[in-house]
């Protein structure tokens, strides 16, 4: 399959990229890692005219902790985040989401900010973002900005993102002592978009009550999903049989999923259900340090 | 529309030429250059059949535009071999028959290749999931592992597993 014809360009700084964004409005794409965007222009679901490379753009590959919280540059690959000893022990939700994109092959091109970008309900990291509080860094010509995760994502394919910006990197706040979290996604075969997943990421106190809690499901609507009633409800709590079963119950009702060849919408919401209950444990005994960072749930 | 002047080294030879923007690596590869070991399968970033090294790092070449790789370095499956010998993971397939229809052979030998220059002693787990994004609908992988391993064995200089004993691991694996 051949993509319809586009010019191309390779600017060696963002200001240059951003430059030529705001001379084709509307008409330019970024290509990054180009593994969403390279098949919908072989399948000619996107036709931009303009496609703006900045893999050349040299200091934007970094995943570091840096003033309270983790980092991820634009081009930092889904297969840096797998090798980062800092995800894999501090930020396990990460490594989990990480992991299931995919596959290892897409995986070393594939950018962890495009993931977000691009603005798929069936991307895995946006459902982490909005567990782990974290903020989209976005430059346009009149400077930088900074959007929470959660109010990022406002259609199919439609993010926050002016036509002249570029997502430079994500922010994700340094957990407190006594967090963890846990991505569980059920998916038909290594590579395939979530029938749905579940992202929990909390932090305990000393009696081992809930301080902190953030829940974000993939694909069971336009956009990720914030799981909000299930969130709050869970504040203050104690991690009971019968607290998670209804924490797991209110994730599932926020979830708006449509019937296609993955399953039902009922079947969709009950895996959302039993993900949440799953995730939450998980990430209970994480918090409380007694399941591996990257071990298998 | 635009045209690019590029140049790629590809097994270690530096190629040139103009290209549309929208050329795919994998068509300058098979085309312009007429290297036709790597294959075109699912067309749709699924298979892996395309799968070729970019800078040491296995790549899906058709989800890729040759523009892109200007600078940079592709090593196919033709430059496997050197001297008229077989590259270890080459042997591998051969003796432990990790092939059927040859299909998606290629791919996996690059993703492999590129799986035992990081780690020498892949445990099973590992290898399987090196190639978990390349696809095999005839062998059944099984094979495949085992042909991995022998390389493995091979590059690490020791005698290779005996069949024997892979059969037993295998067993042990699907216990």
């Amino acid at each position: 399959m051949i993509p319809s014809s586009f010019d191309y360009v390779a600017p060696s700084s963002l200001d240059e990229a951003i430059a030529v964004l705001g001379e084709h409005a509307g008409e330019a794409k970024i290509l990054s890692g180009g593994q969403s965007l390279i098949p919908m222009l072989k399948l000619r679901l996107a036709a931009p005219t303009v496609l703006v490379d900045i893999n050349r753009i040299e200091g934007l590959d970094y995943v570091e902790e840096r003033d309270g919280a983790l980092r991820i540059g634009a081009l930092a690959r889904e297969h840096d985040l797998e090798a980062s000893a800092t995800v894999r022990t501090k930020y396990p939700i990460l490594f989990d989401t990480a992991r299931v994109i995919a596959d290892p092959l897409v995986r070393n091109t594939a950018t962890v900010c495009g993931n977000i970008a691009h603005g798929d309900p069936g991307n895995d990291h946006p459902a982490t973002m909005i567990a782990l509080g974290a903020s989209v860094v976005a430059r346009g010509p009149n400077g930088t900005r900074s959007i929470p995760a959660r109010g990022f994502f406002r259609g199919l394919f439609e993010t926050a993102l002016a036509e002249d910006e570029i997502v430079t990197e994500l922010v994700i706040p340094a957990p407190a002592a006594r967090s963890g979290g846990a991505y569980l996604k059920l998916e038909r075969k290594v590579g395939d978009f979530a029938t749905a997943a579940v992202a929990v990421q909390i932090t305990l106190d000393a009696q081992n009550a809930v301080t902190r809690a953030g829940i974000g499901l993939t694909n069971v609507g336009a956009t990720p999903i914030a799981a909000t009633d299930a969130e709050s409800f869970l504040v203050g709590k104690m991690l009971d049989d019968g607290t998670i079963a209804e924490v797991a119950r209110r994730a599932a009702a926020a979830a708006e999923p449509f019937e296609d060849r993955r399953g039902s919408a009922d079947y969709k919401r009950d895996v959302i259900r039993v993900l949440a209950g799953r995730a939450l444990r998980l990430a209970a005994q994480r918090a409380q340090g007694v399941a591996p960072s990257d071990g298998r749930a | 529309m635009s045209t690019h002047k590029i140049t790629v080294t590809v097994n270690g030879q530096a190629h040139s030429a103009e290209v549309e923007s929208r050329l795919l690596l994998v068509h300058f590869i098979r085309e312009n250059l007429r290297l036709t070991g790597t294959h075109i399968g699912c067309d749709t970033s699924h298979c892996g059949a395309c799968t070729v090294l970019l800078d040491g790092r296995p790549v899906k070449s058709c989800t890729l535009f040759a523009v892109q790789a200007t600078g940079r370095t592709v090593r196919t499956v033709e430059g496997l071999e050197q001297n008229g010998q077989f590259h270890p993971i080459q042997a591998g397939f051969k003796e432990e028959h990790g092939l059927q229809c040859g299909f998606c052979t290629s791919g996996m030998m690059m993703t492999a290749t590129a799986l035992l220059e990081g780690n020498a002693s892949p445990s099973e787990l590992e290898i399987r999931s090196a190639i978990s994004g390349n696809l095999c609908r005839c062998t059944g992988y099984v094979n495949i592992v085992k042909a991995i391993q022998h390389a493995a064995a091979e590059m690490r200089g020791a005698a290779a597993v005996p069949s024997s004993a892979a059969n037993e691991a295998q067993a042990t694996v699907n216990a």
